[in-house]
């Protein structure tokens, strides 16, 4: 099960982050989860939204270069060991991770961390393989 | 097609001897008629009965753009103020603009010479011709104007800006070929998909595009985007306005200089040498006709060479490549000569990258640094980090490859680049005086 992500990219320029916020905020897109990678010269803005059409609609209006790629959502107990149980998992089967972040269920308890692999289909393989549980979007914009 | 056979296709000896017996002309006429041309015989120390031959033309002194600010307006006109009939001037950047004048004859073969060039570039009568070149002091308004009059093109006087304007008439007067900078003709294709348009399906058929130097990537770009044949038209106001040089549509190889009005030489910019056919280097023009104000041996910045050998499509005046650059616009970057038509290639050559950029010159230290902006796109775009970055070092490792100088790429957001509606802005020289 995959989710879509947005990214962004933003030049190193004050206001461009705002600008971002600001016309997602008035078409009433809800941001989910973030996660900013930067450079010295510019970053790019990946973002788990209640509306990806209408977020990656809105952006490119607006001028933005925006696209979309399919990432993994994985809940874990938000205990110690959590996240360290998911990585050996996936270094044990040898699966690649490009980049990842988290965030925490405001009621479950759980931690849910955001996976962006290469090989997206295997990894999902080897996660369900070891009973690790994948949110789907939809729950996953609806938490 | 060709708009004038007797003249366009004169066997080459016939066509050499008319250049030397209106060579002889000019030298004479300047001689008598214009006080900085003869103080500038005379001061080389050549009498304008010598020059009898091609060969003669060689002892000429050279005419530069200060010569003409020198002697502005009217100094170097050759001609009474009675007998002309238009006045242009140069944009002029720095200081006072370079001002031409016309004689009657003059324009009617200005006309002529606009209608061969059109002509070559595959536009007929029938056709509707959008003039987005501006009208005014710029010659390439009513230069393109009169010679698509002259061949029975029905002809949109457009001049530039107000670009939502320009496709709405476009696409509703239904527009078959289209004049103006190779830029902005990029820049119209953009605002059409702005708009929801797609200007490949206008009937645009040919787009005559000169007024900047650009690259023959640039070229496969604006035909993929605009959905035309694009033809590259040379000229400069200080010899005539648009339709000095066209090239044919039948070869797209090089720009034939109507050799029957001009005399092109190639020269090495630095020492002032004269080169052979084929050799790379300032382009100098001698105008043989001209009666407003001719110039003898003009040095016109532009880095070319002639190409001697015969055309598919029988004319017979010699080719000009592509115009390289300006040697105005070359920047010595770390004692490197670069033309910002060489970053252009590289940059044309990698998938996906956009064709607008921006090189930013300036000095730390003692040493010159080269900063080139680049927009990303959705195509070169990714979530990941290292492909970013992956492209940037590409693009310096190319250029590094081509020119031997490192440079930083900085990638921009999408059109952050200043978009031009005339001749493309592509450096900015910060390094101190």
């Amino acid at each position: 099960m995959k989710v879509e992500q947005i990214s962004i990219f933003i030049e190193n320029k004050s206001g461009r982050l705002a600008e971002v916020a600001r016309v997602l905020g008035e078409k009433g897109v809800n941001i989910r989860a973030l996660s900013l990678a930067d450079t010295s010269d510019f970053g790019i803005l990946r973002l788990l939204v209640d509306n990806t059409d209408i977020a990656q609609t809105t952006l490119k209006e607006n001028g933005f270069t925006v696209n979309k790629t399919e990432v993994v959502a994985v809940e874990v107990p938000d205990e110690p060991g959590g996240l360290c149980n998911i990585l050996q998992v996936l270094d044990d089967a040898q699966v690649n991770v490009e980049y990842m972040y988290a965030f925490v269920e405001r009621n479950a308890g759980n931690a849910v961390i955001i996976f962006r692999f290469d090989e997206v289909d295997n990894a999902i393989a080897v996660l369900n393989g070891k009973g690790v549980s994948i949110l789907s979007g939809e729950k996953l914009y609806s938490l | 097609m060709i708009w004038n056979d007797e003249f366009e296709t004169l066997p080459r000896e016939a066509l050499e001897s008319l250049q030397a017996k209106r060579l002889q002309q000019v030298a004479e006429r300047v001689y008598a008629t214009v006080p900085f041309y003869k103080q500038q015989f005379d001061k080389a120390g050549v009498k304008p009965e010598k020059i009898k031959s091609l060969d003669d033309l060689r002892r000429l002194p050279f005419t530069l753009k200060q010569d003409m600010r020198d002697n502005y307006p009217y100094g170097l006109f050759a001609k009474p103020l009675d007998q002309i009939v238009r006045i242009h001037a140069s944009s002029g950047t720095t200081g006072k603009p370079t001002v031409v004048g016309y004689t009657k004859r003059d324009i009617e073969n200005w006309t002529e010479l606009m209608a061969r060039s059109f002509t070559a570039a595959g536009a007929n009568r029938g056709d509707i011709l959008h003039n987005a070149y501006g009208y005014g002091l710029f010659t390439g308004g009513l230069g393109a104007h009169y010679g698509a009059e002259k061949i029975g093109a029905s002809v949109i006087p457009m001049s530039g800006g107000n670009t939502k304007k320009q496709l709405m008439i476009m696409q509703d007067f239904g527009s078959t070929v289209l004049t103006c900078t190779p830029s902005y003709s990029l820049y119209l294709a953009e605002a059409a998909a702005e708009e929801g348009l797609d200007i490949r399906k206008f009937k645009l058929r040919i787009g005559i595009l000169g007024a900047e130097p650009w690259s023959e990537k640039l070229r496969n770009e604006i035909e993929e985007k605009v959905g035309i044949k694009a033809i590259d038209i040379y000229g400069l106001s200080e010899i005539l306005g648009p339709g000095v040089g066209v090239e044919c549509i039948e070869a797209q190889s090089g720009l034939h200089i109507w050799e029957d009005h001009f005399i092109p030489e190639i020269i090495d910019p630095i020492s002032g040498e004269s080169l052979p056919d084929g050799e790379q280097g300032e382009l100098v023009i001698t105008t043989i006709t001209k009666e407003g104000i001719p110039m003898i041996r003009y040095r016109t910045r532009d880095i070319t060479r002639i190409i001697a050998e015969p055309c598919i499509c029988g004319r017979t005046h010699r080719r000009l490549e592509r115009m390289c650059g300006r040697s105005d616009d070359m920047l010595i970057i770390r004692g490197v000569n670069v033309y910002p038509s060489q970053i252009e290639s590289v940059l044309m050559d990698i998938e996906g990258v956009e064709p607008h950029y921006m090189l930013i010159v300036d000095r730390e230290g003692t040493l010159d640094t080269l900063e080139v902006q680049v927009e990303v796109n959705e195509q070169t775009f990714s979530d990941e980090i290292k492909v970013l970055q992956g492209l940037s070092r590409r693009i310096e490792k190319e250029i590094k490859d081509l020119l031997g100088i490192n440079c930083r790429i900085r990638l921009v957001e999408p059109k952050t680049i200043a978009r031009s509606e005339g001749k493309a802005q592509r450096v900015i020289d910060n390094r101190p005086k």
